[in-house]
Parts: structure tokens; C-alpha cells; sequence
């Protein structure tokens, strides 16, 4: 017998792995023309794969303290063999992924599968997508460079804006009341320990209720294909839709690849604490449009502090957005869900070209 | 028309290993192609020196009394002198006038930069000459063999 | 006169005035703030006077009785000595400030030749004469704030020094009857010295008093003009000496430095200076066929060859630093070909080419390597796109083995 049927067998006596998966091989895709952006929580997985490799391949050599954290990146960018394709990899990975984890919430949220089973599964997926933005944001202070540290103090400076809390959760962050060394040290903790411990959680739990619900029809098609159960056209998830996936996989590691190459992410100085902030700094392309928005909101709206204001505003979006499963009940609530959501994705996109160009 | 299709039938399984075939090669050499690299990475390379704000600028017995040496500290130069007094001192060796790189004077016993003859004593201080502001100092330990000079910054 | 009993009274009586303001009556500064013009002195300017804070009074200088409220205070009797007369004012300052016995007791570091030094100035000569325009201690250090030197809101703080001559020397109306350029500050003002005190806060850049003194201000004559620079321009100064220009200049009546440089607007010098084309300084004298010019071009050549040599390099290690390749090493030892450049440009003052060439060489040994270093990044950098290329086929080739299995297995509707 082919060596590969006898582990098989071997493992099936012991842990009755062909019952186990059993529910893969009967899983199914549905087909229609909306299918191809099923294909970009996949791509998110696979891209968040690549990071915890690349991330494990640093920590190999990255040493996390202000003195050396950022002769340690340019050692494994000049000295260690690859060392540039790895680090560049993981940078560009990082923000690859977040574009993809984006894309895949706008997809589920204009094809609507958040719908009744799969609340939980879109909660979930929202906190995923908070804490990739975590990670990000952990992930640029490390290399310890100009930038870093200058949209780190300012990054912190907003989360102290809060009301109440603000200035015990900016200490927090800092751990302590600058941005120092010991900011360093604890984004490194948050960043290799802290969020990958929850988000492979969440990644489970994510995976799991998508196993358990199966993946889900866009809302016109679901009446129809209930109907005529032989309209529905579906194809097996394993080998088919796999194949594709890994198609998928090979592009961005292929784009990956290219942007290293040829689009290396630079270094930039060392970062000076007592040197005054460069002008423009600006945080990466994900906060952007919550940041340029805070710069034209007037210091003072009425009697309340302009920015206090933004970040609430912001917050409270960010709440309403995590709960829009509850909140879309009714025809009319699904159409100003749609329309909202339009309205976000055109003035994510405005504000984030605009915080580019401007000054 | 209908003897075509028993063709295709049995035709089928050797064309769809030869494609299996070729899909597996070239997952395993796009692998390859992945692996390789790692497997590069994870060697440590002969350099260990990260650079940084902690150098070994030098072995002890390397330097007369009396005499100093050029080292590199990060990427730019510095200067470790040992004085007649048997003590170690390291300075930036960048002069603070328009950018030379200074040197030791042993007959002088001071620090000299041969551009314009700015003069600073032991301790970096600019003496005479056009220099405007002293040299930078950074800390000295030996540990060992090994002379250790490192930038006074705080973490 | 002063230096006795009365002198320690009005002292004490001063600095009790000084520290009980509102009960000591100074009748002076009672009237004269309310005063305007030349008679408005105030009490919160002569607290920042340093002979204030000393404990000096107004009677100190002008004599007549603070405590008297009525127009007996400015009397005769009261000693009082009115406006003190400009060609009386340095004997006035020098009463105290000549004698080091007094000054000892408020600043034993302090200079006490001032006086002196100022009888020996053309400002001094000329006032001995009867001149009232010059300029006399009051004109350049204040009357009523004087300020000590180190103090930056001084009238004589390095900072502000030419300035506070331009106030007669730029004035071209002032300085008619005495036929000499008033453009100095203009000129200065162009200056790589101003530039260097204004803009880089170097307090040891040269102002005016640096090069014609202070007290004893006098302009350096053309055959020694050359020494005060050589102060701080120690080689060029050195090499200048033995070169042909030193004899050269002194049978001509030249003054060394300035010639090439000027005196007040000395404009960071540039490699056009040098040479053999209308712009340089060479070609006011030399011309084709001296030994001169031929060393002129040569020098300009050889210095022109380093510094391009050096942007050659400093492109290439751009060129790679931007492709993402790391070149910190080459960096560092390209600066040192910029120190070969500096002194090269300080050999220029030998005025011959050969030291020159020595100094350029040891550059141009350094910007071949770093050159060399420069290519080797970019074929690292290419070798990186070919793996990459390689990779990609790889990739290619799996995307499309894909797609034919997965059309393959599907062939049937198996899907």
C-alpha cells in the first residue's frame, strides 16, 4: 500500500480521523458572481501565516531595546543572509493584510452574510480586524526609527484624549508618561506575546462558527435557491475551491515577493528623543483617515474639545459598526445599512488620499 | 462521435497524474524557492556586531600609552586614546568645526584636526582653534581583553 | 575725590535707596522719568545698569544731592556736575575704571587699560584733537543700561557689536567729513563671519572689534592685516608665508588675505576662485603663459577632478541606498575623501600644484574604492531581482499547473 494511505489508516484506527474530517469533505462553496471575494478571508489567513513566520525569523535576531532595536533591524537588513527579503516581507505582508482583512469586511458587509446564524461570526471578525490594527500599530514602533517614534507619541497622545481614562490609558501604552524605551519594551511584549495569544484565539473561534454555519448566500439568491434547491450551484470546498484558494496564495506571495525586491521598506534614522519632530509626520495608511479627520475637526466645537469630540465619534462608530448584525432587522434598516456603509468606504477613501497630499 | 468518449475516458487518469505531476514538482519547487532563504537566514552570519550605542573599539595591549586609535562607532568615527596616565577615554572623532576626522597628537598630548588646527584637550573640550563646541564623550569599560566604548544616551 | 569718605557714604546711601525704593527719596529719578528725550532715565533702566546693581547712584557720576527734593539738589554746592561734556567722558570713566585698585574690590578679573588703549585708537587720537564725533565710552556701551558684554541684551555683546559701529560707520551723512567707505557693515553683513555668529551662534566668529580691536580700535595696516587673520586661519596663513604670493604681495603694496578674500565681505569661498576663467581671482593678476596661471589651472583642475569624483561615488551610493541596499561603510569612508577635498582646498595657499596633488590623490584612492563599493551594492541588488525572477517563474509555473488540474479534475461537472 502507498505509504501515505497507511499513515492515513493508522491515524483513522486511533483518532477516527476520516469522521473527523468528514464535514470537510462535504463542505461546499456556493457559486454565483459574487463568489471571488470569498476568496479574501482566506487570502487574510494566509497572509497572517506569513507574518507569524516572517515574525518568528526576526525574533531570531531582533534585539528589543532603544539602544539597539533599530542596529538590530539593519543588521538582519545588511548582515544576515535574506535577512532584507524577510524583513521586508513581514512590513509588507503586515500591510497587505490589513488591506485584504478590510476588504473582507466590506465584502461580508455589502453581500450581507453577517445575517442571522452568523452574528457572533461577524463580531468576531470585527475584533480580529481591531486587533490586526493592533498589531500594526505595535509592529511600526519596533524597528525604533524616526517615524516610528514620532507616530507613536502621537498615536498615544490621541488615546489620552479619551474622556475619564485617557491619560491612565496613554500611561498604559507608554508605560510611562513619554514615549521611551520602555514603550518599546512593552509594544514588543503586546506585539510577539499579547495580541498573537488573542487573535489566535479569535482566529479559532472565527474558523470554527465558519465551519459550523458554512458559508454563506447573498440574501437575493437565498429565497430563489430554497425554492429551486437544482438552481443552486455549489462547488466542493476540498479540492476545488482549495486549488483556487491556494491560486490565490501563490499571486500574493508573487506580489509579496516583487515589492521586496523591488520596492524594499526602508529604514529611515534612528530615533532621537530629544530631537524635534519632523514636520508632516503622519501614521500609516490605515489610520490615516481617522487622523486626518481629526486635524480638520476645530479645536473647539461649542463647549467641548474638538478632538475629544472626533474620537468619540469614532468610537462610537466603531461600536455601531461591531453591532450591525443586531441592529439590521428590518428592510428599511438594511438599505440604510448599505448606504452607510457607501458612505464609509467613500470617505475612508477621500480622507486617506487627502491625509497623503496633505502637508 | 461515440468511440471518441471511451478515448477520453481512459485517457483522462494519465493526463490528470501527468498535470498532478506537474502541479506537485512545481509546488515543491516553488517551495524550494521559499525554504531555501529560511534555511540561509538561520545561519547566524560571521559578523556578530550589531553596531549600536556599545562597540569594541579595540583589545587591551593593541594601544601604546601615549597614543590613540580611529574605531568605528556606528557610521561615523570615533577616537580611543590611552594617555600616558594609562587611563582609556573615547571621544567622537568628528570635529565639531566642519566635519574632519581628528586625530591623536602624541607630541602635543592633545587632540588635533588637521583641517583648520582645532585643538581639544583629553576630555573633548575645544581648546583653540576654530572648533566651536567640544568633542562628545562616550563611556569606557574594559571588560577582559575587550575595550568597550559606549554612547551616554538613556534608553 | 571719589575714593574717600564721602564716596563710601553715598555707597551705602545708595544701596539702602537701592534696596528701600519706596522709602529712600531719590529726587533724580523722581523728576527725570517724567522728563522726555535725552533727560528721561527711569528708575527700572538704571536697576538693570550694572553700576546700578553695584550700588552707583546718579550722584556718582553727575554729583548734586539725591535726597533733596527742590532745585537745590542740582546745585553748585551740592557738587552737581550737570550733562558730563563727550570729550570729558572717557577721564570720567577712566576715574574708576584706569585704576585697579578700585575696580578690584567689585571685579579683580576686569581689564583696567581701556583708558589707555583708547588714547591709542584713531577714535582716542582724534578726540585728544578736539573731535566731538568720535565715538566715546558712553556711544558704544550705554550711559543709563549699561550692560556687562556677556549680557546679550548689551550694546557690546559679540552679537550686537557691529551694529553698534554701523551706528557711525554706515552712516554715510555722519562720516562724510572723514573720507573713508562706509559699506563695512553692509559688507559684513554678507559675511561667512556673520553667518557663522548669526546663524550658527558661534561666539567665536570674528565681528568687528576681533580684527580692529575694541578700546584701541584701529584698522590693521595692509602689511599686517595678514597676522590677524593668520589668528584663526592658522595653515593657510603658514603655507601663505612660504609661497611666492608673500613677496609677491609686500613689493606691491598688497595686503596677503584680503586680496583674494576682501576684508569685510568674506564670502564663503568657492573652487570658481581658483582657476584661469574670467570669474577667478587668479586672472586679476596672472595671465596666459605666467608660471601663475599655469599652476592656477592646474590646481583648479585637480581639485574640480576630486570633487567630481566625490559626487560620482556620492550618486552611485544613492543610487543603491534607494534600491534598499545598505552602504553605511562606503558612506563613512567617502567623508574622509570630503576631509582629502578640505585640505586639498587649504593646499591651494601654497600656490603650487604639487601639495595640492598630494592631497587629492589620498582622495581620489578613497573614492575609487567607495566607487567600486557603490557597483558592488548594485549587482547585490541585482542579483536579488534575478532570485526574485526566479521565484516568480516558480510561481507562474505553479499558478498555471493549477489551473490546468483544476480544470482537468473538473472536466466531468465533478466539482
Amino acid at each position: 500500500m502507498a505509504p501515505l494511505v497507511r499513515v492515513r489508516n493508522w491515524l483513522d484506527e486511533r483518532f477516527g480521523w476520516d469522521e473527523l474530517l468528514a464535514p470537510l469533505r462535504h463542505k461546499t462553496v456556493p457559486i454565483h458572481r459574487y463568489s471571488y471575494w470569498y476568496f479574501l478571508g482566506g487570502i487574510t489567513l494566509f497572509l497572517f501565516g506569513v507574518q507569524v513566520c516572517t515574525g518568528i525569523l526576526l525574533l531570531l535576531y531582533y534585539r528589543p531595546s532603544a539602544n539597539e532595536a533599530f542596529e538590530s533591524v539593519q543588521y538582519i537588513m545588511t548582515q544576515v543572509q535574506f535577512g532584507w527579503l524577510v524583513r521586508s516581507v513581514h512590513s509588507w505582508a503586515a500591510n497587505l493584510m490589513i488591506f485584504t482583512a478590510f476588504l473582507h469586511m466590506f465584502s461580508v458587509l455589502f453581500l450581507r452574510a453577517y445575517r442571522k446564524p452568523r452574528e457572533l461570526t461577524w463580531v468576531s471578525g470585527m475584533l480580529l480586524l481591531f486587533l490586526a490594527m493592533g498589531f500594526g500599530f505595535s509592529g511600526y514602533l519596533l524597528p525604533w526609527n524616526t517615524l516610528a517614534f514620532f507616530a507613536t507619541k502621537v498615536g498615544t497622545d490621541i488615546a489620552g484624549q479619551v474622556p475619564f481614562v485617557g491619560h491612565r490609558l496613554m500611561v498604559f501604552l507608554r508605560g510611562g508618561d513619554e514615549v521611551t524605551g520602555a514603550t518599546l519594551s512593552r509594544f514588543f511584549g503586546f506585539h510577539v506575546a499579547v495580541l498573537p495569544g488573542l487573535i489566535t484565539l479569535l482566529i479559532s473561534i472565527h474558523l470554527l462558527l465558519v465551519q459550523r454555519f458554512g458559508i454563506s448566500v447573498p440574501a437575493r439568491m437565498e429565497p430563489e435557491w430554497r425554492a429551486l434547491p437544482q438552481q443552486k450551484r455549489e462547488m466542493r470546498f476540498f479540492p476545488n475551491f482549495l486549488l483556487r484558494e491556494l491560486m490565490a496564495w501563490y499571486i500574493a506571495l508573487g506580489v509579496l515577493g516583487a515589492l521586496a525586491a523591488f520596492s524594499p521598506w526602508g529604514l529611515g534614522t534612528k530615533a532621537d528623543p530629544f530631537a524635534p519632530a519632523p514636520a508632516g509626520i503622519k501614521p500609516e495608511w490605515y489610520f490615516l483617515f481617522m487622523f486626518q479627520t481629526l486635524k480638520l475637526i476645530p479645536a473647539k466645537l461649542g463647549m467641548l474639545d474638538g478632538e475629544v469630540v472626533g474620537i468619540l465619534t469614532f468610537s462610537l462608530a466603531g461600536l455601531i459598526w461591531l453591532l450591525v448584525p443586531f441592529l439590521d432587522g428590518t428592510k428599511r434598516t438594511q438599505r440604510l445599512v448599505t448606504g452607510a456603509a457607501m458612505f464609509v468606504v467613500a470617505y475612508m477613501g477621500a480622507m486617506t488620499a487627502y491625509g497623503y497630499v496633505a502637508k | 462521435m461515440h468511440s471518441a468518449q471511451p478515448k477520453e475516458e481512459v485517457a483522462a487518469p494519465g493526463r490528470r497524474r501527468f498535470l498532478g505531476v506537474l502541479l506537485g514538482g512545481g509546488l515543491f519547487v516553488s517551495a524550494v524557492s521559499f525554504f531555501y532563504p529560511v534555511l540561509r537566514y538561520l545561519v547566524p552570519p560571521r559578523i556578530t556586531d550589531m553596531g549600536g550605542d556599545t562597540v569594541v573599539a579595540g583589545k587591551v595591549g593593541e594601544l601604546r600609552p601615549n597614543s590613540g586609535k580611529i574605531f568605528r562607532f556606528g557610521s561615523r568615527p570615533g577616537l580611543l586614546l590611552l594617555g600616558a596616565d594609562g587611563q582609556y577615554r573615547a571621544l567622537s572623532a568628528t570635529c565639531t568645526h566642519l566635519s574632519c576626522t581628528v586625530q591623536y597628537r602624541s607630541d602635543l598630548r592633545e587632540v588635533w584636526c588637521a583641517c583648520h588646527n582645532g585643538m581639544y584637550d583629553l576630555s573633548g573640550r575645544n581648546l583653540s582653534g576654530p572648533p566651536p563646541r567640544p568633542l562628545e564623550q562616550y563611556d569606557v569599560h574594559v571588560r577582559g581583553d575587550e575595550i568597550i566604548v559606549s554612547r551616554r544616551r538613556e534608553a | 575725590m571719589w575714593r574717600n569718605k564721602n564716596l563710601g557714604m553715598v555707597l551705602v546711601l545708595a544701596i539702602a535707596s537701592a534696596l528701600a525704593q519706596a522709602e529712600q527719596p531719590n529726587s533724580c529719578v523722581d523728576c527725570h522719568s517724567a522728563l522726555e528725550g535725552e533727560l528721561h532715565v527711569t528708575q527700572e533702566q538704571f536697576a538693570q545698569d550694572i553700576h546700578g546693581q553695584k550700588g552707583l547712584t546718579c550722584a556718582s557720576c553727575h554729583g548734586g544731592d539725591p535726597s533733596r527734593t527742590d532745585d537745590s539738589a542740582m546745585s553748585k554746592a551740592a557738587g552737581f556736575k550737570g550733562k558730563v561734556d563727550r570729550a570729558a567722558v572717557p577721564k570720567l570713566c577712566g576715574s574708576c575704571h584706569s585704576d585697579p585698585g578700585f575696580m578690584r574690590q567689585y571685579n579683580p578679573s576686569l581689564r583696567t587699560d581701556q583708558l589707555s588703549q583708547y588714547q591709542t585708537s584713531v577714535h582716542g587720537k582724534r578726540q585728544a584733537a578736539g573731535d566731538t564725533k568720535v565715538a566715546v565710552c558712553t556711544d558704544c556701551h550705554g550711559v543709563h543700561d549699561l550692560r556687562p558684554a556677556t549680557d546679550t541684551r548689551s550694546k557690546v555683546h559679540p552679537l550686537n557689536i557691529a551694529a553698534t559701529c554701523s551706528r557711525c560707520h554706515a552712516d554715510s551723512k555722519y562720516m562724510a567729513a572723514y573720507k573713508i567707505p562706509t559699506d563695512q557693515y553692509a559688507a559684513y553683513k554678507t559675511s561667512v563671519h556673520h553667518q557663522a555668529m548669526v546663524e550658527r551662534g558661534d561666539l567665536s566668529a570674528p565681528t568687528c572689534t576681533t580684527c580692529h580691536g575694541n578700546h584701541g580700535a584701529t584698522p590693521p595696516g595692509v602689511a599686517s592685516v595678514a597676522n590677524v587673520c593668520s589668528t584663526c586661519h592658522v595653515f593657510q596663513a603658514q603655507l601663505f608665508e612660504s609661497s611666492p604670493h608673500k613677496a609677491a604681495f609686500a613689493s606691491a603694496g598688497l595686503p596677503g588675505c584680503v586680496t583674494c578674500h576682501s576684508n569685510h565681505g568674506i564670502s564663503q569661498p568657492s573652487d570658481a576662485m581658483l582657476g584661469t576663467s574670467a570669474k577667478s581671482v587668479c586672472t586679476n593678476c596672472h595671465t596666459q603663459g605666467d608660471a601663475g596661471y599655469q599652476a592656477a589651472g592646474d590646481m583648479q583642475q585637480q581639485i574640480h577632478g576630486l570633487e567630481t569624483s566625490i559626487t560620482r561615488s556620492d550618486v552611485i551610493l544613492s543610487r543603491a541606498e534607494s534600491s534598499g541596499m545598505e552602504v553605511s561603510q562606503a558612506r563613512l569612508e567617502l567623508d574622509q575623501a570630503r576631509d582629502a577635498l578640505t585640505k586639498a582646498r587649504v593646499s591651494v595657499h601654497t600656490f603650487a600644484g604639487k601639495p595640492v596633488l598630494t592631497d587629492v590623490d589620498s582622495g581620489l584612492k578613497i573614492t575609487a574604492k567607495t566607487y567600486s563599493q557603490g557597483q558592488a551594492a548594485l549587482r547585490e541588488r541585482d542579483y536579488r531581482r534575478t532570485g526574485l525572477g526566479m521565484a516568480l517563474v516558480a510561481i507562474v509555473f505553479v499558478m498555471v499547473a493549477l489551473r490546468l488540474y483544476t480544470k482537468e479534475i473538473e472536466k466531468n461537472g465533478s466539482r
